[in-house]
């Protein structure tokens, strides 16, 4: 039996996705898309187009629901499809956008480069706990123009994973997508067999800015999967309800899979968000609140309910090093995640309010990672009967170690942890240097970029995608990419 | 008529729009100057108000409404101020606004907010406000402050395109510019020219007090958007 968490009953979830209905209609979405009011209005929205927003009918986005698939899968560099997006299956990738990095060791964070990028890339392509990547970190010696492009190539020379990623401007998807086509082959072969999911950022409450709205429907129209992410601030941009944020999530959701299933009805969309429930007394979005974690896990119902896959930045910290409360609020969030049954679970490595990136912290998360997934495992029948055969065996000795059976099954009954986590004798772990779980994190960070093995990409592959990347840094005034 | 005053102020401890304005109304028609009133009821109750927020009793939610009753009880007594012809004294004239393709709102409310709670005369000009009308809006109340909100690493270079305009406006020199939101930082700030980068709002009131020449304040967060 898959263990499961349940916030909302049947009832609540009808009542939710009902009062979101109504928002769409009144007070509807404001979208600062021409492209996106006049889709609406062709559709049968009543749009008012100086005050740009759009009254969404119920049964249009009730129909959007029906046609966006309940499930797809994301592929990797060999053509496997190693993500599945649906049904309760949980699968972890780094936090994304981070526009600072925290040095082992530090108390300051800085600017991330091209050369942190590089470390970045290898360490995440060799954590197997991890299923997909990211585009981590926003490099700060290329021109802004051109940062969300130039994470996505070079995270594309580097990894073999699928990609959550995200375009910063309405431009930049295009060259995004080219890359992708590259790596690809064709747009059909990336529609068929798609590499990377975008996010889009509807902003609350009820809003759409002109750069998300056209992601969204640029993506929807290629066909490359989009992540709706709504993320009411629970008491400042939402309701500090709950409950109330969950509704409003959901509005956004909703809002969001209407134009994108009016652009290509099909297309893979998933149910995501980054909500949090505001800090009262500082003015944060806390990443790490018991709130935070339940509003995701609530929405994810109501994805699931409406049959969508489903997304949630969980398994980050809004501590500012890699401490104890780094440790246990990322833990808490991604066990929680997991058991909510959340599809992609963005966030491993992510401190600060999701605005800080520590490779340590990755490694640490993927423990975490390793244990959650264990955990949603559950309690399995191995055996029938279920042990009175072995323990009769055994019988009074005590010893279960050199039996067969135990070998038999504990590589699949037990999560077996790097060194990061230590279950090592006192005597030992003090012979060892008496290393705490940071050091033990940046030990294991270096092993790890040390042991990656470079991803083949065929060399008019590489130099095409250099190609693309240059053409864009070049109209941005960079003559040339950085090297490393 | 001390009495009035007593609860006026106690109106905006407890942050009561409503009563704050009935109250207001009482006491000018109990003959109250508006200026005493602000003086004796609205500031000391915002400093209680500021004074609970420091030592972690009250929380934002507590100096938003507060603020909104002070607002309310302003606006019973400004037309009187006006016909008055006196006026309240501001620490200084504050045009705020998100810039031009970024719709934020929640961080520059908070500054704004907090500013005018302060005793700064703010117009907020909303979210996605152009170049000129920034220029405008500054020439127009005689700013001489003026906050420039960025939540996105592609929308913070607009603070800088503003800059540059109230240089060609010819009004650099009479406002202070402050920047801020999630992408921004103090280096950011020196490259463009702004005079100061506020991480949130109660360290927006204290920057913005300093660079006005006056004393500084305690410290919070509106960093509320990724």
């Amino acid at each position: 039996m898959r263990p499961c968490l349940q916030f909302l009953s049947h009832e609540t979830i009808k009542r939710a996705v009902s009062e979101a209905y109504d928002l769409l209609r009144d007070p509807g979405v404001r979208i600062y898309s021409d492209r996106a009011r006049h889709l609406l209005a062709e559709h049968g929205a009543e749009v008012d187009f100086e005050a740009q927003v759009v009254r969404i009918p119920a049964d249009l986005a009730h129909q959007a629901v029906e046609t966006a698939p309940s499930s797809f899968h994301l592929y990797d560099a060999d053509g496997q499809p190693v993500v599945h997006y649906g049904d309760d299956d949980v699968h972890f990738d780094p936090g994304s956008a981070a526009i600072e990095i925290l040095d082992h060791g530090a108390n300051h964070s800085r600017s991330p480069v091209t050369a942190d990028f590089v470390r970045f890339a290898k360490l995440a392509d060799g954590l197997n706990a991890l299923d997909g990547v990211a585009t981590s970190l926003v490099c700060a010696d290329v021109p802004q123009e051109i940062a969300d492009l130039y994470r996505l190539y070079m995270v594309l020379l580097y990894t073999r994973k699928p990609v959550v990623t995200g375009a910063f401007a309405v431009e930049t998807w295009a060259v995004m997508k080219d890359l992708l086509v590259a790596v690809a082959g064709s747009e059909k072969t990336l529609a068929e067999k798609p590499t990377a999911v975008f996010d889009v950022c509807p902003s609350p409450p009820l809003l759409w800015s002109e750069i998300t709205c056209e992601n969204l429907m640029d993506c929807a129209q290629y066909r490359v999967p989009a992540e709706l992410v709504s993320m009411p601030l629970a008491g400042a941009t939402g309701p500090v309800t709950l409950l109330g944020a969950v509704v409003q999530h959901t509005a956004e959701n909703l809002s969001g899979v209407t134009i994108h299933q009016l652009v290509n009805p099909g297309a893979p969309i998933v149910w995501g968000g980054s909500p949090a429930a505001f800090d009262m007394r500082t003015g944060t979005p806390p990443m790490g609140a018991i709130e935070t974690v339940m509003i995701d896990c609530a929405y994810a119902e109501v994805g699931k309910y409406l049959g969508l896959p489903t997304h949630a930045y969980l398994g980050m910290s809004d501590a500012k090093v890699v401490d104890a409360q780094c440790g246990f609020e990322s833990g808490i969030s991604a066990v929680l995640g997991a058991l909510a049954g959340i599809n992609m679970i963005s966030g491993p490595g992510m401190l600060d309010f999701e605005s800080c990136f520590s490779l340590e912290k990755l490694v640490i998360d993927a423990e975490i990672v390793g244990m959650a997934k264990r955990l949603v495992v559950g309690m399995v029948e191995r055996e029938t009967p279920l042990a009175l055969e072995i323990i009769r065996q055994v019988g009074h000795t005590g010893n279960f170690l050199s039996m067969p059976h135990t070998r038999r099954w504990f590589r699949e009954e037990l999560f077996i942890p790097s060194p990061v986590v230590d279950r090592d004798f006192r005597r030992n772990w003090e012979a060892k240097g008496s290393l705490d779980v940071t050091e033990r994190a940046h030990r294991r960070v270096e092993e790890v970029i040390a042991a990656y093995e470079p991803r083949e990409l065929p060399v008019e592959i590489v130099r095409e995608l250099e190609a693309i990347t240059l053409r864009a840094a070049q109209s941005a005034g960079m003559d040339r990419l950085p090297s490393w | 008529m001390g009495d009035i005053l007593k609860q006026l102020q106690e109106a905006i401890i407890i942050g009561e729009p409503d009563q704050a304005r009935g109250l207001a109304t009482q006491a000018l028609e109990a003959g109250v100057a508006p200026l005493v009133a602000i003086e004796e009821a609205l500031n000391p109750g915002m400093q209680v108000v500021g004074d609970r927020y420091e030592r972690g009793e009250y929380f934002i939610p507590d100096l938003m409404m507060a603020a909104e009753a002070m607002k309310t009880a302003m606006a019973v007594f400004e037309p009187v101020l006006m016909a008055r012809q006196e006026q309240r004294q501001v620490l200084g004239t504050v045009v705020i606004g998100t810039v031009e393709g970024d719709i934020h709102e929640i961080g520059k409310s908070l500054v704004a907010t907090m500013l005018s709670a302060a005793g700064f005369q703010v117009h907020d000009l909303g979210v996605d406000v152009p170049a000129g009308e920034f220029v405008e809006q500054v020439q127009e109340t005689r700013a001489n402050v003026v906050g420039l909100s960025a939540l996105l690493t592609t929308t913070m270079r607009n603070q800088g395109v503003i800059i540059e305009a109230l240089k060609e406006a010819g009004l650099r020199e009479q406002v202070k510019v402050i920047i801020g939101g999630a992408p921004a930082s103090p280096e950011w700030a020196q490259i463009i020219g702004a005079d100061a980068y506020v991480e949130n709002a109660n360290e927006a009131v204290a920057v913005v007090r300093g660079l006005l020449g006056s004393h500084k304040g305690g410290k919070m967060r509106s960093g509320g958007e990724r």
